[in-house]
């Protein structure tokens, strides 16, 4: 269904491309009759609810019919500014007294313009039509009496409807009853925000006692009284009104249109808002329309254009206005003045050809150029979608463009502002190597005790022996498991801790097919390790834990879980082994057990730290792990005063705290554990590459100052060897101004100092941009949040913006998907730079739809930054082609087309404006009004077509090689300004030798039979012939890559316009139209004459030479990078071809990694509780811990009815408006639900907690 | 992607988060096409500029400009041309008198004599033209101010002119054929040429009238109406234009070949020149049959006028011109020129570009590319 909104997205951005700044963003979103306060919806009473005519469920996202099309499309396309304009032309020319060209020179370009659009137009809106049809069309059983099938479009507001598990909700519904006990149902709504975890539903107790009683459901008669229709997708305020009482209503109790039923078999619904004004379709919100610089550029260009072509007008009308007066009164005898020229004004002369000249000197701003950037930028999208060099195997994702317009744009990205998890990183876990009792595991080693360096082929672990391994888990050092067979007390301990202490639920569809739900990827990457190992976790109750040590099973009783928080970096849990032992299990951050541990453990943790400096200098993330076996007089007594302390109202906090701190000493050190945050493939050489390209790639991750500079570390953005790394975390704005400060003058200071540049402080400061490029030392910004939300206040954020450009490397952690967007803002508004933002989840939304350009990865679960963004692809390293390639020759192509575009037009039309002194400024075109109506379209667009489609300056190779070529598009080299006026020079100069030699050449032509061809005829086409051929060899010298359909366009244009040239000025043609092919024969005379041919021969050496030793000086005495390459590439094609030797960057991070969790609250709360797990009605009671209960139902974890008692009834009540609060407050956590009552309650995004 | 997506779930109600995966073998992996053309390898040719071609350029353009430059400019120094005013400006003119008193519609025509001295003998085939000067016949009003229908014989068109024929379409309520103000503005001077003997005889010159409009206006573009009728009755219900003093079936009475629409001096007039200043051609000289005499040899010659034509009012000029041609067309010193100046400006250039290259090139090496 968000296809019908992405739909729309795409094609408005795809079709609002003309000049309109009013462009429209048509909207259907009408809201039925007017505005509604409140919503009053009475169930089962049609009669009632008709009276607020509220939109029916029939949906349309098509905009036509077949008698509105061409009305409707016609008013659209009018609406854009070059449209109207040439339909103004157009008007212009059919006034005759002003009509200096048939109407038909516009008309046919524009006709074949809005035919184009109107069937493009036409099929886009007739598959919206399709897919209206489909949806409107399915079916859904609605209570009418009974139940009965219905259409979709027939489903009306008021309406009790039935769902079946894994149907599509059909509109926006109250949910009344389900299958599930109290009420509850299941949701996915992948559809709507892209989250595939499962979100619950809860009926109100009063109507979940309708049950699937139809007799009651029909007489069902609640008054549901509710905001009116809105696109908040996760607020909602109404209250039910039955039987004389009122029941609160809140988003838990909707299913909204676009989700889907799971795990439940049916569910009763009210339906409140049908569909326009379902939440779904509310959300297909309008799309801001992003225009690349070049557009806004052309657009300039094109206004000054149009003041040029006035200026012209002008000129040529005084002109005018002087000839009548002084020559045309008296030439009256032979040209008389029209009737509407009354005598004696020559003024109202001058006036009409202003208006002449201005139709038709309008050719220097053809329609075709829209067209044809349009075409091209289709053109370019479609070689991104096509590219295999950003097709994803793995997930069967090819790169696309979902926005067409921004190509050239991704030439001349500055800054790229990066997501981290999801994005630079693969957010896998995978537990790489670990240290237990002082030894290591995990490297592999040959015969000669060298360490081998661990590639796919690499032969792993056989882990056959466990009947429960997973069979993705890759581990390649087999003496563990050796020490795993061997019974080794500490390998078993260290696994069983894994096993153990965690929040990880599992689930297992069939036997032995364990799923787990991790809160946070590296929790899972461990308990997985714990699984292969032989001690599989199968399942939990609230107060047990299930494992299966090596083949048999085993329950904990699980005592007390000591939780995770940012600041005590561990966490603990207590159990009770069968063998009654009672013993803590902790793992943490190392800096934080090591200071836990028992003095005996003096040389194990020296050992141990070793081996940690060594695991986080390649980057893994490290966590240490101790145990400790508690007296149980002790203990009791402990639990005793925690259960105190959980009781107390005031500092709970603190007491529990200070408790788990008292417990957690005396440990001893088991081992430590290294997960590698897996980077995705070829994330450091695509940075350092980017880098390169003096492109400034900002991390904006949510994750933890830790996390993030680990990841900065291993993807090379931070380095060992840089001079500086600044950590701004100050807690107020006066802080993170000192903070910065000193950092900014650090920086300056000392490149002052190390450059040697004896300039002026102040004049250092005011040109901090030149500046910047001095710099040779590399530092790096790292800023956190907090400090962040106070830097980007107004009076702030110029400093930060300033010390962060100062930087090579800027991370901010902890960051809101708020503050991204504003990062970005900040740096677009202020930076002139084109900013490109890529992002994989729900949080970079924002980001991306701020950037000039938006990136999603697509093949991750989220389906919402994709959704939002302008290009998609599966991984962080095709960011490095899209834009070192693709971006490149994009903006390198639309800037050769462009420069071509407005010389070739106007050498073109500028020909009348010499011609104006020869004429008596009559607006007297040169050529044949045919030549003018085809010359754009048909003469010179394929061409310039195909060298905007297909032209190389530097082929891919070199383009990833020399990341330098990127500067230009950067700088704005190729088309600026300058360029511009360059190229209208030389499209002036050749109108002006195309005017001047034929002039000077046939003033007094005669043929070589005697006969004159001195004719306005010959001379037109002698204009019109070497005008063609001039711009021909014009495009063959701008042409770099000369493919078969660049020779194929440009010969055959040339052939093209010779025989429309002869097949036009044929004799059949003159005898059925005498009037329009007034030509005749002109050709045929012209083209058979030596002279003629010698006049263009010289007009196009003239017009073509000049340009050629310019072009040929100055990559003679200012070669270009690109003049470089290009020659270097030739020399190289010439020989044998060589391989390309891939930069390789290796990590020499030596830094400690401080990682513990990535999150920030653990679940042990929520699992004691119990909340969470599934409540089965059939559920057994919970004393037997045999596994063969696992394999029933579904495979959910089972619990006991008084936890779910507990936990369900007070949540009509005061759990409801808790729950809203909440909802209010932080609208994420509901969907990664950290204490909601939800089923399947780990996101396996993992930490979207951590990473908003 | 989605939509697709959309209709597999309705059907088995099983969310496949990647499509391409859904049905074993039956769905179609989404990986690009191997092509050349989609992958953007098509093999190509990339030339660029180097020495080696420019180079050579100039100096292969500058040698073959220059020999074409001069033998055009000679071939054209080769061609006589004879050239004479005679609008009568001048009180000395002997059209002097005409030029004063033109009434258009005279009936006495008035005629002068203006005698002139070929220096050289024009050899072969001699063509005569009349030239005006500031006549603006590409005036847009003026282009357009003709009925082609009516002039390729359509009799429609005949009875009811274009539009455009304005303010030249009707008169006296009749249609006017030929309708507009070109056919109006019909250049309408009689020019006839004397060769005086030495021994003081006036011979007239034989001018040949037909075979001076194009094949293709005479044959196609130009037709009467009606075919070969009797042009006095196909014209019987039009009017003769304003300016005219005999209408149109009585341009060449004696000729039917060479009468009404397509009289050839009509033809002529009616493809209108490119030019304020222009030179149409009015008679063909044509080569005697013996070979020994020259066509027209040098001597004493008299132009006699009769002055039909008015240009005074707005600064016109009427020339007569006596041309050769060659196989360029007339005498025209300008391409001739231009050639030779365009091949040495380029064989410079190319000299100049060459030590440039040789001065400061070469640095073009790889050597100090970026990173």
């Amino acid at each position: 269904m968000l296809r019908e909104c992405q739909w729309r997205k795409e094609m408005a951005e795809k079709w609002s491309w003309m000049l309109a700044p009013w462009t429209r963003c048509w909207s259907w979103r009408g809201n039925g009759v007017g505005q509604e306060d409140d919503r009053h919806v009475r169930a089962n009473d049609r009669e009632y609810n008709d009276k607020f005519s509220y939109a029916d469920n029939h949906i349309k996202t098509s905009k036509y019919n077949v008698i509105t099309f061409l009305p409707m499309n016609l008013f659209e396309q009018f609406q854009r500014v070059a449209n109207a304009y040439f339909l103004v032309l157009v008007i212009l020319q059919v006034i005759p007294e002003i009509s200096s060209l048939p109407w038909v020179t516009t008309t046919v370009p524009l006709v074949l313009v809005l035919v184009i659009t109107a069937v493009k137009d036409a099929t886009d809106d007739y598959f919206r039509y399709k897919s209206d049809q489909q949806v409107n069309n399915r079916q859904s059983l609605v209570l009418r009496g009974s139940l009965q099938n219905e259409k979709w479009m027939h489903v009306r507001v008021g309406d009790i409807i039935k769902l079946e598990n894994n149907q599509f909700v059909a509109a926006d519904i109250l949910l009344l009853s389900s299958s599930e006990p109290h009420g509850l149902c299941y949701i996915e709504t992948a559809e709507l925000d892209g989250e595939t975890n499962l979100k619950v539903r809860q009926a109100l107790t009063v109507t979940s006692d309708l049950d699937a009683d139809i007799a009651k459901l029909a007489d069902f008669n609640g008054e549901v009284i509710c905001e009116p229709p809105n696109n908040k997708l996760d607020k909602f305020k109404g209250t039910l009104y039955w039987r004389g009482n009122k029941y609160p209503l809140d988003n838990e109790k909707m299913l909204l249109r676009g989700c889907v039923l799971r795990n439940t078999d049916w569910c009763f619904g009210m339906v409140i808002f049908a569909g326009l004004q379902t939440k779904l379709m509310q959300n297909c919100g309008r799309t801001t329309l992003k225009r690349t610089s070049i557009d806004k550029l052309m657009n300039t260009l094109v206004l000054w254009i149009f003041g040029f072509l006035v200026c012209m007008g002008v000129i040529l009308a005084i002109g005018n206005t002087i000839w009548e007066q002084k020559v045309g009164r008296s030439f009256r005898d032979y040209l008389p003045w029209d009737s509407t020229i009354s005598n004696n004004n020559a003024v109202f002369s001058g006036f009409l050809t202003f208006w002449s000249y201005i139709i038709i000197l309008n050719t220097v701003v053809p329609i075709s150029l829209y067209v044809s950037v349009e075409v091209i930028r289709l053109g370019h999208s479609y070689f991104i979608n096509w590219d295999r060099k950003m097709y994803y195997g793995p997930k069967d994702t090819p790169a696309e463009a979902r926005t067409t317009t921004l190509n050239e744009e991704l030439g001349q990205v500055e800054f790229i502002f990066s997501d981290k998890t999801g994005t630079l990183t693969q957010n896998i876990m995978v537990f790489n190597k670990c240290s237990i009792n002082g030894k290591t595991y995990g490297d592999v080693y040959d015969e000669f005790g060298h360490k081998v360096e661990i590639t796919e082929k690499t032969t792993c672990v056989d882990f056959s022996f466990n009947h429960l391994s997973d069979g993705k888990f890759r581990f390649h050092d087999s003496s563990l498991v050796e020490a795993i067979k061997m019974e080794e007390p500490s390998v078993q301990e260290f696994f069983r801790l894994l096993a153990l202490c965690h929040t990880v639920m599992s689930e297992e569809k069939n036997e032995g097919d364990l799923v787990y739900q991790a809160q946070s990827p590296d929790e899972g990457a461990l308990v997985s390790a714990a699984r292969n190992f032989g001690f599989v976790f199968r399942s939990r109750t609230p107060e047990t834990i299930t494992l299966y040590e090596m083949g048999a099973a085993v329950t904990y009783q699980l005592l007390v879980i000591l939780d995770f928080s940012n600041v005590r970096k561990r966490m603990s849990v207590i159990v009770r082994n069968p063998a009654g032992q009672i013993k803590l299990y902790c793992k943490g951050a190392d800096t934080i057990i090591f200071d836990r541990l028992d003095p005996s453990n003096e040389d194990l943790m020296d050992t141990t730290s070793e081996h940690l400096n060594e695991f986080a200098g390649e980057g893994l993330r490290t966590l240490a792990l101790a145990y400790k076996v508690l007296d149980r007089g002790l203990f009791e007594e402990w639990m005793r005063r925690l259960l105190l302390a959980s009781t107390v109202m005031e500092n709970r906090e603190e007491g529990l705290a200070a408790l788990y701190e008292e417990i957690e000493t005396g440990l001893m050190l088991l081992g430590a554990t290294a997960v590698e945050d897996k980077l995705q493939e070829g994330v450091p050489e695509t940075i350092a590459c980017l880098s390169l390209a003096n492109i400034k790639i900002w991390v904006l991750t949510g994750d933890k100052l830790e996390t993030a500079m680990n990841i900065g570390y291993s993807c090379n953005m931070l380095r060992d060897d840089m001079d500086e790394v600044f950590i701004i975390s100050g807690h107020t704005a006066g802080e993170v101004q000192e903070q910065l400060r000193s950092a900014r003058e650090h920086i300056l200071g000392l490149s002052r100092v190390g450059s040697d540049v004896g300039l002026e402080k102040t004049e250092m400061l005011s040109d901090d941009s030149v500046f910047e490029e001095t710099i040779i030392a590399e530092y790096a910004l790292i800023i956190n949040g907090h400090s962040l939300a106070h830097a980007l206040e107004p009076e702030l954020e110029q400093m930060l913006l300033e010390t962060a450009c100062l930087c090579k490397t800027v991370i901010c952690c902890r960051v809101t998907p708020m503050q991204k967007a504003q990062v970005v803002q900040l740096v677009k508004t202020n930076k002139m730079a084109v900013t490109l933002a890529i992002g994989d989840g729900a949080n970079d939304v924002s980001m991306i739809k701020t950037a000039h350009i938006g990136v999603g990865i697509s093949g991750q679960e989220g389906m919402q930054a994709v959704l939002a963004s302008d290009y998609s692809f599966a991984q962080f390293r095709f960011l490095q082609r899209l834009l070192l390639v693709h971006g490149r020759w994009s903006y390198f192509r639309m800037c050769n087309f462009l420069f071509y575009f407005f010389y070739k037009n106007f050498a073109f039309t500028l020909v009348h404006f010499w011609f104006g002194f020869f004429c008596a400024f009559s607006a007297q075109t040169v050529y044949d009004q045919w030549f003018i109506t085809l010359f754009n379209i048909v003469y010179t667009s394929l061409p310039v077509l195909a060298m905007g489609l297909f032209d190389q300056d530097v082929n891919e190779a070199n383009s990833h090689r020399y990341p330098s070529l990127y500067r230009s598009g950067q700088l704005h080299l190729l088309f600026n300004k300058r360029q511009f006026f360059l190229c209208t020079f030389q499209g002036i100069m050749t109108s002006f030798l195309l005017f001047f030699i034929p002039y000077g050449a046939s003033s007094l032509g005669v043929r070589d039979d005697g006969l004159d061809i001195s004719d306005y005829q010959s001379f037109a086409i002698t204009i019109a012939t070497s005008l063609v051929i001039v711009v021909s060899v014009q495009i063959g010298l701008d042409t770099y890559y000369w493919t078969a359909v660049n020779h194929l366009f440009v010969w055959g244009s040339l052939a093209t316009y010779f025989a429309i040239l002869l097949a036009l000025q044929s004799d059949g043609l003159y005898l059925i139209f005498p009037s329009q092919f007034r030509f005749i024969g002109s050709a045929r005379s012209c083209l058979a004459q030596w002279s003629v041919w010698l006049v263009t021969l010289l007009t196009t050496v003239m017009c073509v030479m000049p340009g050629i030793a310019v072009r040929f000086l100055k990559s003679e005495l200012r070669p270009t990078v690109t003049d470089k390459v290009r020659s270097l590439q030739k020399a190289i094609s010439k020989q044998s071809p060589r391989e390309l030797n891939l930069r390789r960057v290796r990590r020499t991070s030596s830094r400690r990694s401080a990682y513990a969790f990535s999150h920030q609250q653990g679940y042990g709360e929520l699992i004691t509780s119990g909340k969470n797990m599934k409540v089965s009605t059939a559920a057994p009671s919970p004393s037997i811990h045999s596994p063969g209960w696992v394999q029933n139902g579904t495979g959910l974890l089972e619990n006991g009815m008084k936890r779910k008692d507990a936990c369900f009834v007070p949540s009509e009540h005061s759990g409801t408006w808790e729950g809203m609060e909440r909802t209010e407050q932080v609208p994420e956590t509901i969907c990664s639900g950290s204490k909601g009552t939800q089923q399947t309650l780990i996101d396996s995004r993992g930490n979207s907690n951590g990473d908003i | 992607m989605m939509a697709s997506s959309y209709n597999a779930k309705e059907d088995d109600g099983h969310p496949s988060v990647a499509t391409g995966h859904g049905g074993a073998g039956t769905v179609k992996n989404k990986k690009p096409d191997n092509t050349a053309f989609k992958q953007q390898r098509l093999p190509a040719w990339q030339p660029i500029l180097t020495a080696g071609t420019v180079l050579p350029a100039f100096f292969v353009i500058g040698l073959i400009f220059i020999p074409i430059g001069i033998g055009l400019f000679v071939t054209s120094n080769n061609i006589k041309e004879f050239e004479i005013d005679y609008t009568g400006v001048d009180i000395s003119s002997p059209c002097f008198n005409c030029s004063q008193n033109y009434i258009w519609n005279s009936t006495t025509p008035c005629t002068c004599t203006l005698p002139f001295k070929l220096e050289q003998p024009f050899e072969s085939n001699v063509f005569m033209y009349y030239g005006l000067s500031n006549f603006y016949q590409n005036h847009r009003r003026y282009v357009k101010s003709r009925d082609d229908s009516q002039l390729n014989g359509d009799q429609t068109s005949l009875k009811n002119p274009s539009k455009e024929c304005e303010p030249y379409r009707t008169s006296d309520n009749r249609p006017i054929a030929p309708c507009g103000a070109i056919a109006n503005s019909l250049f309408n001077d009689t020019l006839e040429l004397f060769y005086i003997d030495p021994n003081g005889s006036k011979n007239a010159i034989p001018l040949v009238k037909k075979g001076i409009a194009w094949w293709t206006d005479k044959n196609v573009k130009f037709r009467n109406p009606g075919g070969n009728d009797n042009l006095t009755v196909v014209f019987k219900d039009t009017s003769k234009p304003v300016n005219w003093r005999k209408p149109v079936y009585e341009l060449d009475p004696l000729d039917s070949g060479n009468n009404g629409f397509i009289n050839e001096d009509f033809i002529v007039w009616m493809r209108t020149a490119a030019l304020p200043t222009f030179r149409k051609l009015y008679r063909i000289i044509q080569k005697k049959t013996n070979n020994m005499t020259p066509t027209l040899p040098r001597g004493d010659y008299i132009l006699e006028v009769t002055y039909n034509y008015p240009v005074r009012s707005f600064e016109g000029r009427k020339r007569m011109i006596l041309s050769t041609i060659s196989w360029m067309g007339g005498k025209n010193p300008f391409l001739g020129i231009a050639y030779i100046t365009v091949g040495s400006v380029c064989f410079f250039l190319g000299i100049v570009l060459l030590i440039i290259h040789h001065k400061y090139g070469n640095r073009n090496n790889s050597a100090d590319i970026p990173n």
